[in-house]
């Protein structure tokens, strides 16, 4: 059994991982409100401009002249996988929940003899995908200098994404990322960027507008920003997952420290009260054979 | 004097949601003023100055690309980056010439033309400011 002192550090140790845990869990609740907010401030461009594409697009889907973007090459053949993962651990599974929804398509695509690439965003990402897929990583976007994100960071990544797209690297594009739902739901979700695809709205007449320039210009004109809205998006919904599951994996610890020292200051004082009966026995019993 | 709802967001945020009576906008076709009860209109932007009238109340803003859509109760704006005039400064023009310069270095035909258009837009906005 371990000694009183023993017992004692580790009490004192384990009191002091609950109080960084806490204050961990404290960070990312506030850093979760913020991120909640650049989530919720970016949603009206975001809204609007997929109903807008969605009228675009669906007047030009079937034309000749629909662009590539938007059309595809015609091939599925080579396959870009974004893998949008955090910069930090310590936030229970989420990263690992991306990773491995992107590695079950990648084996499944594998397994379908395509090829896949893979781009990663965030370190995290990049370590778990590295394993397996070493050799299929093209390229790795550090964000651990991004304080706070912006479209700039979007606008980098999807400039990137299109520049290779238009180099004829791959075929399609899709993005893996987390959704937040609420503090203790994030659903790893994947978003297929290029060809892109848009949910025109059914039930909304669209309007007769005049087009200027030509609906095909606008389209060729916007399909680049829709598409780095959507990454944008991402990027957000992600950072507001990754607080999130951060804040409830250090209100476990916590929760689960503080259980540890309830069960270490039981054992330490019944080793106390076992050290006094026994020299208690030993003073006594020496009495006795006097 | 009739007004309509007009809308300003970029990506990162709403700038302006309020009644206005008419909005000077940067075309990329050229520049025009919507009032209420304009026909509808869909039109992409370029980089210029956004004027926004409600009644005696005017406020401008600098935007670079995005597009307008005009309808006959609302105009919204989704710019893809907007600011209000006062807090542009030289600099921040500058970082958009150099953007706009630095988009322009990789292309050719048909796209340098509007590369090179959207140099020359942005930096009319150094007399703008």
């Amino acid at each position: 059994m371990a000694s009183l002192k023993d017992l004692k550090m580790r009490i004192e140790s384990v009191k002091g991982t609950r109080k960084i845990t806490k204050a961990m869990q404290m960070v990312a609740a506030a850093k979760l409100r913020r991120a909640q907010e650049a989530a919720e401030a970016a949603r009206p461009f975001a809204d609007r401009m997929n109903v807008v594409m969605g009228n675009l697009a669906g007047a030009s889907a079937g034309s000749e002249s629909a662009p590539k973007l938007l059309a595809g090459t015609g091939k599925d053949d080579v396959h870009l996988l974004i893998v949008a993962t955090s910069e930090r651990g310590l936030c229970g599974g989420f990263n690992s929940s991306i990773a491995k929804k992107a590695r079950v398509d990648a084996e499944k695509l594998l397994a379908a003899g395509k090829t896949v690439k893979i781009l990663t965003v965030g370190k995290k990402g990049r370590e778990q995908m590295r394993r397996e897929f070493a050799k299929h990583m093209i390229d790795h976007v550090d964000m651990s200098e991004v304080k706070r994100l912006g479209y700039s960071n979007a606008q980098d990544i999807a400039n990137d994404v299109m520049a290779r797209f238009n180099a004829g690297e791959f075929d399609v594009a899709t993005i893996y990322y987390s959704e937040f739902k609420s503090v203790i739901a994030q659903i790893p979700t994947a978003l297929q960027l290029i060809p892109a695809k848009f949910e025109a709205d059914e039930q909304a007449e669209a309007p007769f507008y005049d087009y200027e320039p030509g609906k095909e210009e606008i389209l060729a004109d916007l399909l680049p920003r829709a598409l780095t809205t959507s990454v944008f998006a991402a990027l957000l919904e992600n950072a507001a997952s990754e607080q999130g599951a951060r804040m409830s994996a250090m209100d476990n610890a916590t929760r689960n420290a503080g259980e540890m020292i309830d069960k270490l200051t039981i054992q330490y004082n019944r080793s106390r009260q076992a050290a006094i009966t026994n020299e208690l026995i030993e003073i006594i019993s020496g009495a006795e054979a006097l | 004097m009739a007004t309509m709802q007009f809308d300003l967001v970029s990506p990162e945020r709403k700038l302006a949601s309020l009644e206005a009576s008419e909005v000077q906008i940067p075309g990329s076709e050229g520049d025009f003023t919507a009032m209420a009860d304009h026909s509808p209109v869909l039109t992409t932007l370029r980089p210029g100055v956004l004027t926004v009238k409600a009644g005696s109340d005017v406020s401008e803003y600098i935007v670079t690309g995005g597009f307008v859509e005009v309808s006959p109760t609302a105009t919204s704006v989704l710019a893809e980056q907007a600011v209000p005039k006062a807090e542009a400064s030289a600099d921040f023009v500058n970082g958009l010439i150099a953007d706009a310069e630095a988009a322009a270095k990789n292309v050719s035909g048909p796209d340098l033309d509007v590369a090179n258009k959207r140099i020359s837009d942005t930096r009319a906005l150094l007399d703008l400011i």
